[in-house]
């Protein structure tokens, strides 16, 4: 195994850092795009609850392979629009893992009491003043476990590419599995790399929940 | 102690993967010669691994739910020579990826499935004389510019293949300055191609010939760029197998059945030579 990593290497770094990048590209816009969702749907306006809601259940409820496959086959079909592999895979994963996030970190606005809200509104702030300086800072601390469940995800998700050609880990993996036929140990590899990502994160995860924040 | 135990965590997993890994190198040795030629004699079956999802070669019919194609036809055909009248012919699909581990764990006696003989290859299986004398080809669509393999060696051109074919050497190779984007299968490979994501898909003419029939809009440009003769393979040492296949594909070529499965199934595809596909 190890001889099998020290011939094809670079095979197997290019797709550890692609998998790394669609990973903290996804990451950054799926937790503001998420929160954004998230706090939409907890807006009193019923017409942007009703868009916020639309949005998570749709995304939520297709398979992310659907998803990626739009960005990568459909839309260059009927439009100017050209992707490549690792384009419309981070973008799909970026949406998909998205309406995760939002339905999480709504979970974490809502189950900060209603007293909060009303002791902020009372005292002088708007409603946007008090989300941002008293229900978020609560609400992120409350959903911190399942979140950092949802990156480790979004950070196997990303494996999503390499069905759409984006060279990530997974891709890679392949390569070398059906160029060396040694498939058990190539497969085996690849897992290791997975961990190397995300077992750092879960004890990261575990570390802040335990600290509070 | 939390730490060491989750270290101990970490190492009972690391453990577990590597056993697994050489325990699995282990069962591949072993037994002699003989053992898939006495299992299938005694069996009355054997167990092909074939293509589903190749038009022409392997493919499993949507319409009629049934196997359908020039391998599993000449599959059949020589599990009679090998086995006599009452022998049966099994079959599993294999994919480009899978097909030689299959082989290794004992899944299938043999593999009947496009497979090029290639020196690489030889290390992992033993083959036996080739079947079918395929060429990587190259497919476009008819409004593409492309009309040959030098269109393609430009930097910005990308050929679709799929994995764990020979094609991708044959591109590295003849045109070093295209980038080469692999799929699992055809179907993705195909579909890659429909959407734009690459100017050409390369892969055996047979296969190709294959699509293009289906697919209006999908032409073959450039004839054959490298020669790729098919081989069936057996597990590396069950030279009694190999023996027996090699007699039957003497036998079937000799007495003219071969000739007419070939000319049954490639006998009317536009641009393709079966004198040249024969062997």
């Amino acid at each position: 195994m190890l001889s099998l990593l020290a011939a094809n290497w670079s095979t197997f770094l290019l797709g550890f850092w692609n998998t790394i990048l669609c990973s903290l590209i996804s990451l950054f816009f799926s937790l503001i795009i998420g929160s954004g969702f998230a706090i939409l749907e907890t807006v009193p306006n019923k017409f942007w609850r009703g868009v916020a809601k639309v949005y998570v259940e749709i995304f939520r409820n297709i398979p992310l392979l659907v998803v990626t496959m739009v960005f990568y086959l459909v839309l260059p079909t009927y439009t100017p629009l050209k992707l490549t592999g690792f384009q419309a895979g981070t973008i799909g994963l970026s949406i998909y893992s998205s309406a995760f996030i939002a339905e999480t970190v709504r979970s974490g606005i809502q189950s900060v009491g209603v007293g909060q809200m009303e002791g902020a509104r009372s005292n002088g702030m708007t409603y946007w003043q008090a989300m941002r300086y008293v229900i978020l800072p609560q609400a992120f601390r409350i959903v911190i476990p399942p979140l950092g469940n949802q990156f480790v995800n979004l950070i196997k998700n990303s494996s999503i590419l390499a069905f759409v050609a984006g060279f990530d880990l997974m891709y890679q993996g392949d390569i070398v599995a059906s160029n060396t036929f040694q498939t058990i140990p190539s497969y085996v590899l690849v897992g290791l790399f997975y961990l190397i990502l995300t077992l750092p994160l879960s004890y990261y995860m575990q570390y802040l929940e335990k600290k509070g924040v | 102690m939390k730490r060491t135990k989750l270290f101990r965590k970490v190492a009972a997993l690391l453990f577990l993967l590597l056993t697994t890994v050489s325990l699995s190198a282990c069962a591949v040795e072993s037994d002699n010669s003989v053992r898939v030629y006495n299992h299938v004699k005694s069996s009355k079956t054997i167990t092909w691994g074939v293509k589903y999802d190749t038009a022409l070669f392997g493919i499993k019919s949507v319409k009629t739910n049934k196997l359908e194609g020039f391998e599993i036809d000449f599959a059949r055909l020589l599990t009679k020579k090998i086995l006599g009248k009452d022998g049966k012919a099994k079959f599993i699909e294999v994919t480009a990826q899978t097909k030689i581990p299959q082989l290794k764990n004992n899944n299938l006696d043999a593999v009947l499935a496009t497979m090029t003989i290639t020196d690489e290859r030889k290390k992992s299986v033993d083959f036996s004389t080739p079947y079918f004398n395929a060429g990587t080809s190259l497919m476009t669509k008819t409004s593409s510019p492309i009309k040959s393999i030098k269109d393609l060696n430009h930097k910005g051109r990308v050929v679709i293949v799929a994995k764990g074919t020979t094609a991708a050497d044959d591109i590295a190779r003849l045109a070093p300055k295209a980038k080469i984007r692999q799929y699992n299968d055809y179907g993705s490979c195909t579909n890659a191609l429909l959407a734009g994501q690459g100017d050409a898909v390369a892969t055996d003419n047979g296969i190709l010939a294959g699509i293009a029939k289906q697919h209006k809009g999908l032409h073959l440009v450039g004839g054959t760029i490298a020669v790729e003769p098919y081989g069936i393979a057996v597990e590396k040492g069950q030279t009694k197998m190999l023996e027996a296949i090699n007699k039957a594909l003497k036998e079937v070529k000799a007495d003219g059945s071969y000739h007419k499965l070939v000319k049954k199934w490639f006998g009317d595809i536009p641009g393709f030579s079966v004198k040249e596909a024969e062997y």
